[in-house]
């Protein structure tokens, strides 16, 4: 029936309100966010440029540079590629489109004779690579909306401990670099080994040509490479991290505000098409009422002729 | 002539100032900066450093490990963790160095717990500092 129609519309509308609702609200959550994390990424960029100044003053001071994490190995076996993504969905084709950047890398890898490892960041990674039979060789999830300098430090150290155990002979980090709130890349980038222009093409600090003063150490070039190369690479590490929940933010964003204008254009159309409905129904009835009506009449006038002519006879 | 004074953690700059002099303990012992030092790089310990700013007060700031660089009249602190005298939590640190005690006395090896009792006397130095310079 016509009325059941009306209903069932009116029911689809409200449910698509509510869907609208949510998505609004995440719009909006993910719109403050991306300028908490902006922030984020610029308050984090002069630690990771005075470290990289720094690395490069020792590195070219020092000369002949022997810490096992600048130095490249002469066979590449094994490569681990540390993936960012999110810990949630809903933010379009943020973590596809890097999950299918890491495995062009793997496929990249594999045909040049390379094994493959992946340490993957953000429990959406996580969940594609366990679903398909490849176990990570570490996981890092929980944080990827508020990445701590802490969390970089955990993974800083692990992708340390394997490429020093020689588990893997190089490492790479394929994340999403917030460029401004409408543009995001999904950029891959090595990280060990630490090789000059590694060093160089970081994020933070375009390569420039000043040759460093020479420099006093205490206690000894060395000593202070020694333990400068794990913090820089966690602050390139938390570099990525603050990249990639930016980049988050901005597609959920974006994401989300589509997804309330397709809610909005839905609303319209199904309330076109239930007050189409109504309109029919009404008119149904009127004819209904109106036929009946008419039938009704023709009756009683046709009854009211008899009356008459009789009434018209007997007088 | 004042120079620049930089204290950088991975998060964010913590502090800023023109300074007439830095003191700061490396891993080889305690070292001053003025103006016109030679280029400096030095791996520091735990221990506090004194920024003497320009208009003569002085800052103090309990620094937990980190390097301290200087090249063309500007001093830099990179630490993982540095809190301004200001900012450190004594109540947090007494209650950190009695249970960095406690754990020492159980296990005198413990290095963990050496470094925390550090950590916490440093801060409980430095918070000191400025509790008896506003006095």
């Amino acid at each position: 029936m016509a009325g059941g129609q009306e209903r069932i519309l009116k029911r689809r509308i409200a449910s698509v309100q509510s869907t609208k609702k949510i998505t609004r609200a995440m719009e909006l959550i993910a719109a403050s966010r991306i300028v908490k994390a902006q922030q984020a990424v610029h308050a984090a960029v002069p630690y990771s440029e005075c470290i990289t100044e720094v690395v490069r003053d020792l590195g070219a001071a020092s000369g002949a540079v022997n810490s096992p994490l600048l130095k490249p190995r002469d066979a590449i076996r094994r490569v681990a590629i540390v993936l960012f993504t999110a810990d949630r969905g809903l933010c379009g084709a943020y973590n596809s489109s890097v999950i299918r950047a890491t495995e062009g890398a793997l496929r990249e890898h594999r045909d040049l004779g390379r094994g493959e490892a992946v340490v993957v960041v953000g429990r959406k990674a996580e969940g594609y690579f366990r679903y398909r039979g490849f176990d990570p060789e570490a996981s890092f999830t929980g944080f990827t909306d508020r990445p701590t300098y802490e969390d970089a430090r955990k993974i800083g150290r692990e992708v340390t401990r394997g490429f020093l155990a020689g588990n893997y002979d190089a490492v790479e980090l394929i994340y999403t670099r917030f460029v401004s709130a409408g543009t995001q890349e999904v950029v891959r980038r090595p990280l060990v080994p630490l090789e000059q222009e590694v060093i160089e093409g970081g994020d933070a600090r375009p390569g420039t040509d000043t040759v460093g003063p020479s420099y006093e150490f205490e206690p000894s070039a060395e000593a202070i490479l020694d333990s400068l190369l794990p913090r820089y690479i966690d602050a390139r590490i938390y570099a990525a991290l603050l990249n990639a929940a930016a980049s988050e933010h901005a597609s959920r964003q974006r994401a989300m505000k589509s997804a309330t204008d397709n809610a909005d254009e839905l609303i319209t159309n199904l309330t076109r098409v239930m007050n189409r409905a109504r309109q029919d129904s009404i008119t149904t009835e009127i004819m209904e009422i109106v036929s009946g009506a008419e039938a009704l009449r023709s009756d009683n006038s046709e009854e009211n002729a008899t009356v008459d002519s009789t009434n018209g006879a007997s007088s | 002539m004042p120079f620049a004074v930089q204290f950088v953690s991975p998060e964010k700059v913590l502090f800023e100032a023109e300074a007439e002099m830095v003191v700061c303990r490396t891993t080889d012992g305690e070292i001053a900066f003025l103006p016109g030092h030679v280029p400096f790089v030095g791996a520091l310990g735990i221990a506090k450093v004194r920024v003497l700013v320009a208009d003569s007060n002085e800052v103090v700031a309990a620094v937990h490990g980190g390097f301290v660089e200087v090249a063309n009249d500007r001093v830099t602190v990179l630490s993982d963790v540095a809190e301004l005298s200001d900012q450190v939590d004594a109540l947090r640190a007494s209650r950190a160095k009695d249970r960095a005690t406690d754990k020492l006395r159980s296990d005198p090896e413990d290095a963990e717990a050496i470094d925390a009792l550090a950590r916490a006397e440093l801060r409980l130095e430095v918070a000191g500092a400025t509790a008896s310079a506003s006095r």
